[in-house]
Order: C-alpha cells, then sequence, then structure tokens
C-alpha cells in the first residue's frame, strides 16, 4: 500500500537519516460554539485532546490552527495561550482544526536513540541463544521493519502492513547508502547523511518497492 | 513451532504472574530485574510506536519479532498486559491471548475472592489451568510444525 517514512540509525543510536515518504492527511475542521465539549491539555508544549472524541477528532490529535490560522505550539498566532484563549467566551464561535501533530527533528532524533535501545533489549530478552534485535514491530496501522548491518548500522522502514518486499527493500537501501554515501569523499561516517544522490537514488527505491508488492501477505 | 514464556502485568508494571515452557536461554539476571527490564520495553514500545505511528490506532503494539522469536502482546483496557513469546513461525495470536484472559485469569482470579489484586498471583487453580491451556495450543509442540 504505501510505505511512510525512512531512518537510518548509526551504530551509536544517533539519527543520521530521515525521511518522509508519504504522510496520510488526517485533520479535521469544526466550529464550536461556548463552552468547549472536549476537554485539552498541554503536552509537550502542544494542545491535545484528551478526552471527548467526535466527528473525526481524536484523543491525541493537537491543535493545528484556529480560525484557519495556524497555531505556534502552545500559543496562538497572536501569542496568547490557547488554553486561556479558549476559555473565553468572547471568543466564540471559533473554527478549531485538530490532526495528529507531525513530529519535529528532536522528536525524531529521540525516536531513533528509543528504538536503538529498544533493538538491544529485544535481544536480551530473548528466550533462544542467538538472536539479533527488533526485526520487525507490527502494530495494526503500520510495520516497522528493521535491517541491522553487520557495521552496526540500522536501516528502519515504515510501511503499511500489507506492504510487500520491504526485505529487498532494505538491502536495497543499504546498497544505496554504501554506493553513494559511503563512496561520497565529502561524508564523514556516523553523520548526518546529506548526499544528493543517496537522496535521489533512495526516492526511486521506494517508488519501485511501492509499485512492487502491496497485495502480497506482508513480509 | 513452540511457545517460550508467557508474562501476565498488571498496569503499575507488577509482574502478576511468569511461566516458562521450552524456554532456552535465561536472560542472565534476576527474575525481578528481568520483569521490570520487560516491562519498560513494552512501556518505551507502547509510548514509541504511538508517537510513531503515521495514523490514529485502535489495537496499537501487537507483536514484534527478532531473528529467533516472536513476542505477541495484548492489553485489556484496563491495563492487565499478556505477553507471550513463542518462535517465529506461530501466526498472529490476539485472540489466543484474549482467551487466556477471559477464560482463564478472569475466571480464576477475578472471580476468586481469596486473590488479592496487585500482587503476584499465588492459585494453584490458575497455575495448573494456564499450563493446561497452553499445552493445549495447536502451535506448543516443537513437533506439530
Amino acid at each position: 500500500m504505501a510505505i511512510f517514512s525512512v531512518y537510518v540509525v548509526n551504530k551509536a543510536g544517533g539519527l543520521i537519516y530521515q525521511y518522509d515518504n508519504y504522510v496520510p492527511r488526517t485533520e479535521v475542521e469544526k466550529t464550536f460554539s461556548f463552552p468547549l465539549d472536549i476537554v485539552l491539555k498541554i503536552h509537550d508544549e502542544k494542545v491535545l485532546v484528551s478526552f471527548g472524541q467526535r466527528d473525526g477528532i481524536r484523543v491525541g490529535h493537537a491543535v493545528l490552527s484556529i480560525n484557519g490560522v495556524d497555531v505556534n505550539g502552545k500559543y496562538t498566532a497572536e501569542g496568547k495561550e490557547i488554553v486561556e484563549y479558549l476559555k473565553d467566551p468572547s471568543n466564540y464561535p471559533v473554527s478549531i482544526r485538530f490532526g495528529r501533530a507531525r513530529l519535529t527533528s528532536n522528536e525524531k532524533l529521540m525516536l531513533a536513540s528509543m528504538f536503538h535501545s529498544l533493538f538491544a533489549i529485544g535481544s536480551q530478552l530473548s528466550p533462544e541463544v542467538g538472536s539479533s534485535g527488533i526485526e520487525m514491530l507490527e502494530t495494526d496501522v503500520f510495520k516497522l521493519h528493521c535491517f541491522q548491518t553487520l557495521t552496526g548500522i540500522k536501516f528502519i522502514v515504515l510501511a503499511d502492513p500489507r506492504q510487500s518486499g520491504v526485505d529487498a527493500l532494505l538491502r536495497k537501501i543499504y546498497e544505496i547508502y554504501s554506493d553513494f554515501a559511503l563512496k561520497n569523499p565529502f561524508y564523514s561516517l556516523e553523520m548526518p547523511i546529506r548526499c544528493e544522490l543517496f537522496d535521489q537514488n533512495l526516492k526511486s527505491a521506494l517508488e519501485v518497492a511501492e509499485k512492487a508488492g502491496t497485495f502480497g501477505t506482508g513480509s | 513451532m513452540t511457545v517460550y514464556n508467557l508474562y501476565i502485568f498488571d498496569r503499575n508494571g507488577t509482574c502478576l504472574h511468569y511461566s516458562e515452557w521450552n524456554r532456552k536461554k535465561q536472560a542472565g539476571i534476576s527474575k525481578e530485574e528481568e520483569f521490570k527490564l520487560m516491562y519498560g520495553m513494552l512501556f518505551s514500545i507502547r509510548s514509541f510506536v504511538s508517537k510513531m505511528s503515521p495514523l490514529d490506532m485502535k489495537d496499537g503494539f501487537v507483536s514484534f519479532q527478532t531473528s529467533r522469536y516472536k513476542l505477541h502482546y495484548y492489553e485489556t483496557p484496563t491495563g492487565i498486559k499478556v505477553v507471550m513469546n513463542t518462535d517465529l513461525g506461530v501466526p498472529n495470536c490476539r485472540d489466543v491471548l484474549h482467551q487466556i484472559y477471559s477464560t482463564v485469569y478472569v475466571e480464576c482470579i477475578v472471580k476468586n475472592p481469596l486473590c488479592e489484586l496487585g500482587g503476584s498471583l499465588q492459585s494453584e487453580l490458575f497455575s495448573s489451568k494456564l499450563d493446561s491451556f497452553i499445552r493445549a495450543l495447536p502451535f506448543f509442540s516443537v513437533r506439530a510444525a
């Protein structure tokens, strides 16, 4: 169906490359009258829905814009606190757009190093000898595939659960990494990958993989 | 195909029950430490997955696999977590884990007034029921594959 994103993690757990291939849009805009029938809370400098799912607005969604103007973290465009702004009846009716909060680059770095340690623990808690770390992690809406090279670099692909051929794709990405990042004289090892050819080839590999198998049982 | 071990955690991270069948390798740390490590891993995976997900999830984390084993995860709305490790050939075990919760845990622990909730489970009946339930699974025996 789709490949959502690609992460490359170095052997110390640092994120050295990230690419979002396909980000599904799940945004809902709705006009509210006072009082608001959704409970909001502030979490990680964002205003999230903590209770009251309705009309496609789900728990965990963040406030993205108010009256068509994008918000800035937990503040409105004018710099007022969103929670305070919504407490004032004179601001109603108000139109609020909700959606899943986008990951910031800091959050991506954090998630990459988090996976790095989960990978190691997965191998330590193995009931069988000689187990690798987590190779595939499955949820109901996506599957995470991870391939660790002998040198310790991890290639991680997030894909639709029905997407097949991801293992082949991971090896292809390794090949692209070896050809276009490692052979680039301006690339320093373990550092973020900023190579144009790597980008281009990765994108075309993702396109090929998306077209290739969409009806398989998944690999 | 085979089942290695099974953990049941409550919502506070206490390991309510642990049993193992064909486990070949121990973690090299005490059981208490292992339970903490396992719970910590699951807790982190849950938060990792909810942030990483491009869409809103219903069931959330279902399973992961390494080169040698597969971990199946099931969580009830009350926070009871049933975790089973099997080998790679075993398909989605969600309904099996749900049955362990509904036919073994609820029947032998929740409906037993003498069982104190929140601590390690001591019930003899529960252990034996769980053991026979797991042994009766079609993928339990190593030969079944």
